[in-house]
C-alpha cells in the first residue's frame, strides 16, 4: 500500500482495499466484485449507483458489515471490521452503523417511536428511556405526533422518516441508504434528500446513498459509479455519458 | 427485546390465536385423555379401594384381580387366622349374578358378600341408609352408579324388590362405592346370604381379607401368609396395582389412549409448526432487518424462546383449564364419578407443550438464524 492511500486511510470513514465478492450459482462461481479500493470520507454524502446487477448492493451490504468478502479489506473509521469476530462485529455494526431500508422494514406491531427506539433497546437501554430518546428525533422530524401510531396507521412518508429516525437514534458514525426515493416522486424524493441531508450528515458522519434515481444526482457530494463491480467513475457530477 | 418479539407475536392477532389454539388443544387433548386413561384403568382397582380396611388380600394361587378369582374351600380362613400377626380375617365372596328389571330385562350383576359380623367389605361410607341395614331379611345394598343402571335418575331404589338369581332381594341402602371397570351394577350383601343368592360349586370363598396386628408390616404379614398356607396373599396395594395392570395388559385400552394422545402431540406439532413458520415467514424481513442493525443470535434465540414460552404458558394453561373444566362438567355423570387429575398428568401435557414448542421454535429459529443480514437490501 502506498504512503497516500495510508494518509487516505488515517482519515477515512470507510477504506476499502482489493474488495472482492464471488457468488456461486450451481456449478458456477461469479464474481461480482473486482478489487474495489475505495476512502469514503466523513462529511460527505456519497451516492452509489449503478445499473440493477452492477454489484452496488454487494458493496454497500461488505462496507457495512453484513456481508463478508470474499478476499480484500474493509476498515470503518480505522477498525478492520472484518477480522473482527462475528458477535464483535454485530455489536459493532450496532454502535456504529444506521441503516434506512428501501422498504424502511419497520416492526408492524409496535408504534413508531419504539420502531425508532430499536437500536437503543437493542444496545440494552431501558425500554421507556430509549423510546424518549426516539420521540426527540421524532420530532426533530416532525412527526412527534405520529408517535404513538403503528406502521400501518402511518403515509409512506412518515414510515420512511421513522426509519430514519431508527437510523440516526443512537447516532451512528456511518448512515446506508437502500434507495431512499425508490418509491417517491420527484419533489418529495427531494425533499427526503434535504432531510437526510439536514439530520444525518455531520463532520463526524458518514452517508452512503445506494440509488439510480437521476432525479437526485445534483444533491450528492460524491457519485461512485459502479458497472459489472468495478468502480468506473468517482465524482461531484455524474459523467455525461449516464 | 424481549418485549418487541412479544408484541411482534400479540400484534398479529390470527396468529396468534392460531398458536394459542394449537397449544391449548394439543394439551386439552393429552391432558384429557391421560386424566380419562388413568382413571379408568384405576377402576381395575376399584374393588381393592372399595374396602380401605383390608391390610393383605388373601385368594387361591390362580387368582388375579378381584374380578378374576378362583374360590377357595372355607377352611382357608382358619388357616389365615392361625397365621401370625393376623389381627383379624373376614371371608370375602364376590360373584356374578343375574337380576330380572321391572321390566323383564336380564341384567347381569357383580354379588359381594360381606363379613356377616364386622360387615367388613362393604364401601366405608353409604349414599343413603346404614350399613346395618344388610341385617334386615334379603337385604341388599346396590352401589350408587347401579341404581342410574336400574332406576330412573334421582329415583331412590330403597325398598325396592329385586329377583336376583330366582330369590327375592330387597333394596336396603345404596353404597357410595368406586364404579368397577366395566361400570356393572354391585350389590353387597351378608356373606352367608350371599351363599345363598349365587349358586356355588363346592369352593365359595373368593378372599380373606386381612387385618394385620399393630405393628406388623402389610408386606411382611402377606409373605408370611403364602409361607404359612400356600395361598396367594398381596398387600392392599400390590393388588390394588393387579387390578390395574391385568386391564393394561389384557385390554387395548392403553393402546387406543396412547393413540389418541400421540394424535394431540402431532396435531400440536402441525398447528404450532405451522403457524409458527407462517409467523417467521411474515416477519422475516424484519427479523432480517434487526439482524442487519445489529441484534446478535443470542438475542433473537430469546426473542423466539420469548414467543414459544407465551404461546406455551398461555396455551397449556387454557388446555388444563379446559381438561379441568371437562371433569367439573362431568362430574356428576355416573360413568365419570370419581374422576380427578393426577398431577403427574398436567406434568406429562407440560412437557409436551415443551416439546412441541421447542421443535416448531427450533425449526423456525433456523430460518431466521440463516436469513443473512445482507438479504434486507435485496
Amino acid at each position: 500500500m502506498s504512503a497516500a492511500a495510508d494518509t487516505a486511510t488515517a482519515i477515512a470513514a470507510i477504506s476499502t482495499r482489493g474488495v472482492a465478492r464471488d457468488f456461486t450459482a450451481g456449478q458456477q462461481t461469479i464474481r461480482v466484485l473486482h478489487g474495489i479500493d475505495l476512502d469514503v470520507r466523513a462529511g460527505e454524502l456519497t451516492y452509489l449507483v449503478g445499473e440493477s446487477g452492477s454489484g452496488k448492493t454487494t458493496l454497500i451490504s461488505i462496507m457495512c458489515g453484513i456481508l463478508w468478502p470474499t478476499e480484500g479489506e474493509v476498515r470503518l473509521f480505522g477498525t478492520d471490521i472484518y477480522r473482527l469476530s462475528d458477535s464483535d462485529l454485530v455489536d459493532f455494526r450496532l454502535r456504529n452503523v444506521g441503516f434506512i431500508f428501501q422498504q424502511y422494514n419497520l416492526i408492524p406491531a409496535i408504534d413508531a417511536a419504539s420502531n425508532a427506539a430499536v437500536p437503543l433497546i437493542a444496545q440494552g437501554m431501558d425500554r421507556l428511556e430509549a423510546r424518549e430518546r426516539a420521540i426527540e428525533l421524532l420530532a426533530a422530524l416532525n412527526i412527534a405526533a405520529q408517535a404513538d401510531k403503528l406502521p400501518n396507521q402511518l403515509s409512506g412518508g412518515q414510515q420512511q422518516r421513522v426509519a430514519i429516525a431508527r437510523a440516526l437514534v443512537h447516532q451512528p458514525r456511518l448512515i446506508v441508504c437502500d434507495e431512499p426515493t425508490a418509491a417517491l416522486d420527484a419533489r418529495s424524493g427531494r425533499r427526503v434528500m434535504d432531510l437526510l441531508r439536514e439530520v444525518a450528515l455531520a463532520d463526524d458522519r458518514s452517508v452512503i446513498i445506494v440509488t439510480h434515481d437521476n432525479r437526485i444526482f445534483d444533491l450528492a457530494d460524491r457519485i461512485l459509479v459502479l458497472e459489472d463491480g468495478r468502480i468506473t467513475h468517482d465524482g461531484r457530477d455524474m459523467p455525461k455519458d449516464h | 427485546m424481549v418485549w418487541i418479539a412479544i408484541r411482534m407475536l400479540t400484534g398479529d392477532a390470527t396468529k396468534f390465536y392460531g398458536l394459542l389454539f394449537g397449544i391449548a388443544f394439543s394439551t386439552l387433548l393429552i391432558t384429557q385423555q391421560l386424566t380419562i386413561f388413568v382413571n379408568l384403568i384405576e377402576r381395575g382397582a376399584s374393588g381393592v379401594y372399595n374396602v380401605p380396611s383390608a391390610d393383605v388380600w388373601v385368594m387361591d394361587p390362580v387368582s388375579r384381580t378381584t374380578d378374576v378369582n378362583l374360590p377357595m374351600p372355607s377352611t382357608a380362613l382358619d388357616r389365615v387366622r392361625s397365621v401370625a400377626g393376623v389381627e383379624w380375617a373376614v371371608p370375602h365372596l364376590r360373584a356374578a349374578a343375574s337380576v330380572r328389571t321391572k321390566e323383564g330385562d336380564l341384567e347381569g350383576v357383580s354379588v359381594i358378600g360381606v363379613d356377616d359380623a364386622t360387615l367388613i367389605g362393604l364401601p366405608r361410607r353409604m349414599a343413603s341408609g346404614a350399613a346395618d341395614v344388610l341385617e334386615r331379611p334379603d337385604a341388599v345394598v346396590i352401589d350408587d352408579v347401579g341404581t342410574t343402571r336400574f332406576f330412573p335418575e334421582g329415583y331412590d331404589p330403597v325398598g325396592e324388590r329385586l329377583e336376583l338369581n330366582d330369590q327375592r332381594a330387597v333394596i336396603m341402602g345404596v353404597a357410595d362405592a368406586i364404579p368397577s371397570f366395566t361400570s356393572q351394577v354391585t350389590l353387597y350383601t351378608r356373606y352367608s346370604r350371599a351363599l345363598n343368592f349365587v349358586p356355588g360349586t363346592r369352593n365359595r370363598l373368593s378372599f380373606v381379607l386381612v387385618g394385620a396386628a399393630p405393628g406388623v408390616d402389610a408386606k411382611a404379614l402377606a409373605t408370611r401368609i403364602t409361607q404359612d398356607t400356600g395361598l396367594r396373599a398381596r398387600t392392599r396395594d400390590e393388588f390394588a396395582r393387579d387390578g390395574v395392570d391385568f386391564i393394561i395388559e389384557n385390554t387395548g385400552i392403553p393402546l387406543n389412549f396412547g393413540i389418541t394422545v400421540l394424535l394431540g402431540f402431532v396435531v400440536g406439532v402441525a398447528i404450532v409448526g405451522l403457524t409458527f413458520s407462517l409467523f417467521i415467514r411474515d416477519n422475516i424481513k424484519q427479523f432480517g432487518a434487526l439482524k442487519a442493525i445489529g441484534v446478535n443470535n443470542a438475542k433473537i434465540r430469546r426473542m423466539v424462546a420469548a414467543q414459544a414460552a407465551m404461546v406455551g404458558l398461555i396455551g397449556y394453561g387454557l388446555g388444563v383449564l379446559g381438561t379441568v373444566g371437562f371433569i367439573w362438567g362431568f362430574s356428576s355423570n355416573p360413568t365419570f364419578k370419581g374422576f380427578y387429575i393426577p398431577w403427574q398428568v398436567p406434568l406429562i401435557s407440560l412437557v409436551a407443550v415443551a416439546l412441541i414448542l421447542a421443535l416448531t421454535g427450533w425449526i423456525a429459529l433456523r430460518r431466521v438464524l440463516k436469513t443473512e443480514p445482507a438479504a434486507v437490501f435485496r
